[in-house]
């Protein structure tokens, strides 16, 4: 049987949630920049920040880089700051340096930081200056991944924001058409294009884009989608863009990706039979796949650090289709209204936190002894020193995850902590 | 500002963490917004230390800046020191809370905390990391050592008659590259010289064991990056002589001796007779003669790098063909050393530059960071790391140290391990037409990978590398292409290069076998 898009809401729409305010041990938004600058090929990301800047971006980009990146910093020095540089010039002066650097770039988006914010550096004048001058060669966007506005995933809601502004209107007779919005690596991509098209959807694309000429048109025309939870701003910027959100399950798991796939379907008027047709075998392969780990995670208990606003839609997951019991499911932000499909399906027991206080959210995960405690790479090491079981949220970002072809990866991902522990025997 | 695309060095903060995770009993409030965490990782992946780095991130919002970021850093603090209780507290800022200016010493002066309070002053758009370090560890230690006697002589607690003279060994820290087990090495050199160790700093000590430095009557410098600054001081407060000479590779650890024992006044000529490393004997046996001459690129912080020239030319029979560093407070340092290997210094922290020099002098071998490594495999030259910054590899499991004797020797495998093996040149060189001795073929050793499989099609010109002079005008003629493919292959690139920029040099269109064996006559001695 198939899910259908309609998930009934079977748990009380007033939860309560664990406000949290104190330590973060989180990323900035400029990590976003990691995936980002694999996904969109002719694009380059020049951040205007410290050295510090620099440093977060390589060491979370795998510690080393094996080719020149697609994204430098432009590190800002006492010259800078005293005034003596101005910083006008100075940016077009890094940004002439790329764009000599990289002659086939054709969208450079100059990304604020911390330092940029604090002293009021106002990029989007200097980038609306620099792209009236530049374009159409090359596109000059801005937007801010500075770790005081973003946490690590809203880096990317940010920089698609920017792009959404820099879309082109869609004439207002066009059929209706379908946009995906949240980076998804190639593969995933290909795959759901496959799927849309087989059920008829004909006019699909997806934000971002590999490259800046495939950029979709935006207009009242558009429904799109959401591929991940943390998008807020950028489905505001659609919205106000004349697009209208088609709500679903977010595309994790069998069920999450059956929801979102027979949404779309019925936002844009297919049959649900043709829809079913497409779906039925690739779903019912997925659900095999996820069967085969169930055995290995029934029962087992989780426990969710903030990181990506990925959790709740992964515990919905663990929940519903392996048989987890999410102990808290920690988040940086909840978003009620795309995630109130997901909440419905969270079961009651589940403490949903939302900010953090590390020191004691560490208690609080020492207390609770879950099975797997899924953690950034700071606490990872730590806790496994301390006999816990852990999962690098980071991995979930980095992996492809989303849709039937990766469900069982995704399962596969939190059983290998699991089943290294039960192996090892030093 | 100025365009970076990878960095040597993180920012100065990064190396008060490396003093202060290093330390015991030691806190460090962090003045920095959400994000700046992510220096956790570099401790707890990259080091793998179990525990985390005993940091406290204010970790403010854009909210905060509108309203009291000051009172959040002093809640922080009074927080950190209810939860872990340290016997010293570091506070400072991030380059972000640099900029608002709140005074994190200030700050906590005026919060009356029972223990010692070490105001860190580090400029995060002037200095980095290295220099945070060494800054750091220097604040501590004029923090708690005793100030009240003022001769020198005084302050320094008498050492019974008798008794073994003492030392400290200062500079190793966390994240340092290799500093776990050059310690254990060093102690060890030191004790066969008949020298105690009074305190290692910072890696392991407490505030109580800083607080009795001055109970040494000399001072190792193993790190003068990190730990220059804290001897200079310790001189001038206790009349404590430095030791600092590095005692990386055979020869400096005979003169590290030596100076110990001018410093002490004892003979240690004995103990340097007894210095004997098995690298000695095999940089002397027959299968190293093809190490001779091998021309050798070295590039680190300027400690290791300058350590490295020395052992490639005298303990290994390297020539030295480029020496540089990122260091540039050790600028003059690298001056006269590049003097004396007969080379141009490079310094820059930019790896580009590196790369061009690289590219430029075709080595035969890359001594460097791990940039440095790619850089080399790029490039296809052998390479061995030999200093920070560091990457998950720098951290073996295994005791493998840079220094004394043992890192001796440590030095002889890590740097000829990439290479071919003599008697495996050889062997190359005699079998390289047999047909299942494909140019794919590694070195026996390095066979990881299934390095075997990627024999080369025959039929397919080889794919030229980019040419050093940049000049794609002259053309191969078949026989000369041909002719190229029997000499072996780990020199075949530079046998390229060479007839290329001899046949560009004398505006040879068409490169023959006549040109290519006068580039080959050309090019040798």
């Amino acid at each position: 049987m198939i899910t259908t898009a309609q998930v009934q809401p079977t748990k009380s729409p007033d939860r309560s949630i664990l406000r949290e305010r104190g330590q973060r041990e989180v990323f900035c938004g400029l990590t976003g920049i990691v995936w980002l600058h694999r996904k969109m090929q002719d694009a380059f990301f020049l951040v205007i920040g410290s050295r510090t800047c620099a440093h977060l971006l390589q060491s979370a980009a795998g510690v080393m880089i094996f080719a020149e990146p697609r994204f430098a910093t432009a590190i800002i020095d006492d010259r800078d700051l005293a005034g003596l540089a101005n910083a006008d010039d100075e940016v077009e002066r890094m940004v002439a340096e790329v764009v000599q650097r990289r002659p086939n770039l054709r969208l450079l988006f100059l990304v604020g930081s911390c330092p940029s914010e604090v002293i009021k550096l106002d990029l989007s004048r200097i980038a609306a200056r620099l792209d009236s001058r530049m374009s159409p060669k090359v596109r000059v966007l801005n937007y801010s991944g500075s770790g005081i506005e973003t946490t690590f995933t809203q880096g990317e809601d940010a920089c698609l924001e920017a792009l959404v502004g820099s879309l082109c209107a869609a004439p207002s007779d066009a059929h209706p058409n379908l946009l995906v919005v949240g980076a998804l690596a190639d593969v995933v991509e290909d795959q759901f294009r496959r799927y849309f098209n087989a059920m008829g959807i004909e006019r699909v694309s997806f934000l971002p884009s590999r490259r800046l000429d495939d950029l979709p048109e935006v207009g009242p025309s558009t429904r799109y989608l959401l591929a991940q939870p943390f998008l807020a701003q950028t489905s505001a910027a659609l919205e106000r863009r004349g697009a209208n959100r088609i709500d679903a399950l977010f595309p994790l798991g069998a069920e999450g990706t059956t929801s979102w796939l027979m949404a779309a379907a019925q936002a844009l008027h297919i049959p649900s039979h043709r829809a079913r047709a497409v779906i039925e075998g690739p779903a019912a392969r997925a659900r095999a796949v996820v069967d085969r780990w169930r055995s290995d995670l029934e029962g087992k208990r989780v426990f969710f650090f903030p990181d990506s606003q990925l959790e709740v839609p992964l515990a919905r997951f663990l929940t519903r289709e392996l048989g987890v019991k999410p102990v808290e499911i920690g988040t940086p932000y909840l978003h009620r209204a795309h995630l109130a499909q997901e909440l419905a399906l969270i079961p009651d027991d589940s403490v949903i936190s939302e900010g953090q206080d590390v020191e004691r959210q560490l208690e609080r995960c020492r207390r609770a002894r879950p099975d797997i405690t899924v953690c950034g790479l700071g606490l990872a090491n730590p806790l496994e020193a301390e006999g816990l079981t852990t999962k690098w949220s980071i991995e979930l970002l980095f992996t492809p995850i989303h849709g039937y072809e990766q469900a069982g990866d995704l399962a596969a991902l939190f059983q290998r902590p699991l089943d290294r522990q039960s192996r090892l025997k030093v | 500002m100025k365009l970076s695309l990878w960095t040597y060095e993180g920012p100065p903060h990064v190396g008060a963490m490396r003093v202060a995770t290093a330390m015991k009993g030691v806190h460090y409030v962090l003045h920095a917004p959400q994000g700046d965490t992510y220096a956790d990782l570099l401790f707890t992946m990259i080091e793998r230390r179990p525990e985390r780095p005993p940091v406290t991130y204010t970790t403010f919002q854009a909210r905060d800046l509108g309203s009291d970021t000051a009172e959040l850093f002093k809640s922080s603090v009074r927080d950190a020191f209810e939860r872990f209780r340290p016997d010293v507290m570091l506070v400072g800022a991030s380059c972000t809370a640099e900029l608002i200016q709140d005074d994190p010493g200030g700050l906590a002066a005026t919060m009356d905390l029972p223990i010692p309070i070490v105001p860190l002053e580090l400029p995060a758009y002037q200095k980095k990391e290295n220099w945070g370090a060494a800054e750091t560890l220097y604040q501590l230690v004029r923090r708690v050592v005793p100030t009240t006697s003022s001769s020198e002589t005084e302050r320094r607690a008498a050492r019974e008659a008798g008794s073994p003279p003492r030392c400290n060994i200062l500079g190793p820290t966390a994240l340092g590259f290799r500093h776990r087990d050059d310690t254990l090495e060093v102690t060890q050199l030191l004790k066969l010289a008949g020298i105690d160790v009074n305190v290692v700093a910072p890696l392991g000590a407490t505030a109580a064991d800083l607080a009795r430095l001055g109970n040494a009557d000399f001072n190792v410098v193993l790190y003068p990056e990190v730990a220059g600054l804290t001897a200079q001081f310790l001189k001038r407060h206790f009349g404590q002589p430095a030791v600092s000479t590095v005692p990386i590779g055979l020869s400096a650890v005979r003169d590290f001796l030596r100076e110990i024992g001018a410093t002490v006044g004892a003979d240690v000529s004995t103990v340097i007779d007894q210095c004997e490393s098995r690298m000695s004997w095999y940089s002397r046996s027959v299968d190293s003669t093809y190490l001779t001459g091998k021309r050798v690129f070295i590039f680190g912080d300027a400690t290791h790098a300058i350590a490295a020239a020395r052992v490639a030319r005298d303990e290994l029979g390297f020539t030295v063909v480029g020496l540089g560093s990122y260091s540039r407070e050790f600028a003059r340092e690298m001056r006269n050393a590049a003097k004396e290997h007969g080379v141009e210094p490079l310094i820059t922290d930019d790896y580009l530059e590196v790369e061009r020099a690289i590219e430029k002098l075709q080595p035969e071998l890359v001594l460097g960071t791990q940039m440095e490594r790619h850089i080399a495999k790029r490039l296809s030259i052998p390479c061995a790391v030999i200093s920070a910054p560091v990457h998950v590899q720098d951290f073996p499991a295994r005791h493998s140290p840079q220094m004394g004797l043992e890192g001796a020797s440590v030095l002889f495998d890590t740097w000829v391990h990439p290479l071919m093996m003599g008697l495996e040149e050889h062997l190359l060189g005699m079998f390289r037409d047999d047909f299942e001795f494909g140019d794919g073929a590694k070195p026996s050793h390095l066979a990881h990978g299934g390095g075997e499989k990627a024999i080369p099609q025959k039929s397919e010109p080889e794919q030229a590398p980019v040419s050093a002079t940049g000049s794609r005008e002259t053309a191969w003629s078949t026989e000369a292409e041909q002719e190229l493919r029997k000499i072996p292959f780990f020199v075949r690139g530079k046998a390229r290069r060479n007839t290329e920029r001899f046949a560009t040099s004398r505006d040879i269109a068409m490169i023959t076998i006549e040109t290519l064996y006068d580039a080959k006559a050309h090019y040798s001695r």
